[in-house]
């Protein structure tokens, strides 16, 4: 089953794609130092807003600094974003959402009070309150942000899956084993919500990519790091698109692109593996069946 | 009140509220003052229909909600309410099969799993090895052989018999006195079914458990069962030993069950002659809104005034064997064995037009 996951082309490009990215994350400043030999953060003045050349592989921006270096270093910041908000996320719709559905009841009432605000509450006007209040917003704080409004769809997915879970007969019948509370929720009922929770988190990864972005594009964000969304902030605050300057914003927007259509195929994997009608055939099982419906046919 | 039963619902009711969806709500009376005694080593089958309350029952038995009304007694002892503790406590003496085999074992856990929780959870002494040769042993009492090779098989790599087998030694490795079997065989292949039975026949002789075996196979309850007890509409309607119940129902309702189930020895055209007449046999009333008196009163060709109104009493026929009906108070009882439920039925026809 877990190898059966590796095998269908989508999910093999789309993890390739996330490993590029979490690479690029955790090495981006050192390839940019030891391979490039720019400092995303150096100006030249002498090659102010200069298109692609030989230098300069991916041009520099009007402040001269390399866009290359830039876009790499970069990656950690969204990335790190990125993973930390999906991850906050995810964990708080699993703890809300599958107690909620297990338990039912004044559990259910309460978490479900709480999801509901979460859900109707106008994000984005919050996180700007929010993040105003907290004038330093660094990179951790826009995650936490991220990840703290944003779980409240998760947990309703989570809360109506484990509802109908908690009814199930094999449920029922470890309880009447006498199972402890916490091992039917994490050992019975859990397990089966992996897909989605795995889907979740990759949903959730993209969501919180962009959110960095747009909110970096609002002007939350910390204006002394470098991510994809500070990138493209810049260049808009600097009218790029109107001077033609797309060197500087293709970039980090394929980047973010790019790391969101890595995330939809894995998600399609995990997809076919919690629902089967969705699998096609693979191309050696197809060839596998016709060449044996052809020998059965010519002994006939 | 007597320690001889190991497990007794006394006047046990069961009503739940549905709301709906503008905040009416309505009562289902699902079970209505129902008794069930099992002794130890007894097979009782439990029939009915479908929605006559058979599962409702077992479920309060094996204590999945409290009833409404009514207690229920293990070796006398009325349990109520209690913590996770008496909960386990009850368990260990009581356990559930389930209808559906396919959807009672969970399909991420492997055989070992389940037994051995079950072992870890009732047995706390045993260690691993312990465990691991107790789970051999109980899959071996369920013929699953050889054992080992069971043991790391996944649900979905078992056939439907197969999984029922380790759903009973799962709740064998308890060491239950009691079990309850809701509709144990009915998801299972025909082919099967009498190896099931027999397995169940085995557990009684060997370990003198008492089974109560709920289903609407008369066939089956006839084959394994010592009495039987029936169920109309959330109520017991009839109940004795199986041979008197099957060959002479006291119980207008018991006789339509009897004659509906097929009977290989019936020729077709029996069966023909046997229904003629009737196309109605009517259907289980609503349990929101019950009929008055006897719960029967709208399908039953023998229908009197009286029963529209009132509740018949329990008349008793000695060995055990009582019905419920107003028939036996009225000295009518011998109309039952005269003539068949669809005949009656033709016959009664004419009059309700004429009323």
């Amino acid at each position: 089953m877990r190898t059966e996951f590796l095998r269908s082309w989508k999910v093999r490009t789309g993890l390739g794609g996330i490993l590029f990215f979490v690479l690029l994350a955790v090495l981006g400043p050192w390839l940019v130092d030891a391979l490039l030999g720019v400092d995303p953060r150096a100006n030249d003045t002498s090659a102010i807003a200069q298109p692609p050349s030989g230098e300069h592989l991916l041009g520099t921006n009007q402040f001269g600094e390399d866009v290359l270096a830039q876009t790499i270093a970069g990656a950690r910041g969204s990335m790190f974003v990125g993973f930390l908000g999906a991850a906050v996320g995810t964990v708080m719709a699993i703890l809300v959402g599958v107690p909620a559905g297990y338990f039912g009841g004044r559990v259910d009432a309460a978490l479900n009070f709480v999801t509901n605000i979460f859900l109707v509450m106008p994000v984005l006007p919050l996180i700007l309150i929010v993040a105003g209040y907290l004038q330093g917003t660094g990179l951790w704080v826009i995650a936490l942000i991220i990840g703290l409004f944003g779980w409240s769809g998760g947990a309703r997915t989570l809360r109506a899956q484990s509802l109908s879970l908690s009814g199930r007969d094999f449920v029922r019948a470890m309880q009447m084993l006498g199972e402890r509370g916490h091992r039917l929720v994490f050992a019975e009922v859990l397990p089966h919500l992996t897909g989605i929770i795995a889907s979740m988190f990759l949903h959730a990864m993209i969501g919180a990519v962009l959110a960095e972005a747009g909110l970096a594009f609002l002007g939350i964000s910390d204006a002394s790091a470098i991510s994809w969304g500070t990138m493209i902030q810049s260049a808009q605050t600097q009218s790029a698109v109107l001077r033609g300057l797309w060197w500087w914003f293709i970039p980090p927007g394929l980047c973010i692109a790019l790391i969101g259509t890595a995330a939809a195929l894995v998600n399609f994997g995990v997809d076919e593996l919690a629902n089967p009608k969705l699998r096609t055939a693979r191309r050696k099982t197809v060839r596998r069946t016709a060449a044996a419906l052809e020998k059965t046919g010519s002994q006939a | 009140m007597s320690p001889d039963y190991v497990l007794e619902a006394r006047n046990v009711s069961k009503h739940f509220t549905v709301r709906g969806s503008l905040g009416r709500s309505a009562v289902v009376q699902a079970v209505q003052d129902a008794t069930v005694r099992l002794k130890p080593g007894q097979i009782l089958a439990l029939v009915g229909e479908s929605g006559s309350g058979k599962t409702t029952l077992a479920r309060l038995l094996a204590r999945f909600y409290e009833p409404t009304s009514g207690e229920i007694a293990l070796r006398g002892e009325p349990v109520a309410g209690g913590g996770r503790a008496a909960r386990r406590a009850y368990h260990s003496d009581v356990q559930l099969i389930f209808q559906d085999p396919f959807g009672s074992l969970n399909p991420l856990h492997r055989v070992r799993y389940n037994l051995d929780r079950a072992l870890k959870l009732h047995h706390p002494s045993l260690d691993g090895d312990a465990r691991l040769r107790r789970a051999t042993a109980l899959l071996e009492r369920v013929s699953l052989t050889p054992a080992a090779d069971y043991l790391d098989k996944f649900p979905h790599e078992l056939s439907g018999g197969q999984r029922q087998r380790v759903v009973i030694a799962r709740a064998l490795a308890v060491e239950p006195k009691v079990l309850l079997g809701d509709e144990p065989i009915s998801m299972l292949d025909v082919s099967i079914r009498l190896e099931m039975l027999n397995l169940l026949e085995k557990l009684r002789a060997e370990d003198g458990l008492a089974l109560l075996y709920i289903t609407h196979d008369i066939a089956s309850a006839r084959y394994l069962c010592d009495d039987i007890a029936v169920m109309y509409a959330g109520q017991m309607v009839e109940s004795g030993p199986k041979e008197e119940v099957i060959a002479a129902p006291q119980h207008p309702y018991t006789k339509l069950l009897i004659e509906s189930s097929p009977d290989p020895e019936r020729a077709a055209g029996d069966r023909d002659e046997l229904f003629e007449g009737a196309d109605e046999l009517g259907e289980p009333p609503s349990l929101i809104d019950p009929p008055a008196g006897c719960r029967f009163h709208p399908r039953c060709p023998f229908a009197m005034t009286q029963c529209r109104s009132e509740a018949p009493p329990v008349t008793g026929l000695g060995d055990g064997h009582w019905a419920r009906c107003w028939l036996h108070q009225h000295g009518r009882a011998g109309e039952l064995a005269r003539t068949t439920h669809a005949a009656a039925m033709a016959r009664r026809a004419p009059q309700e037009v004429a009323t």
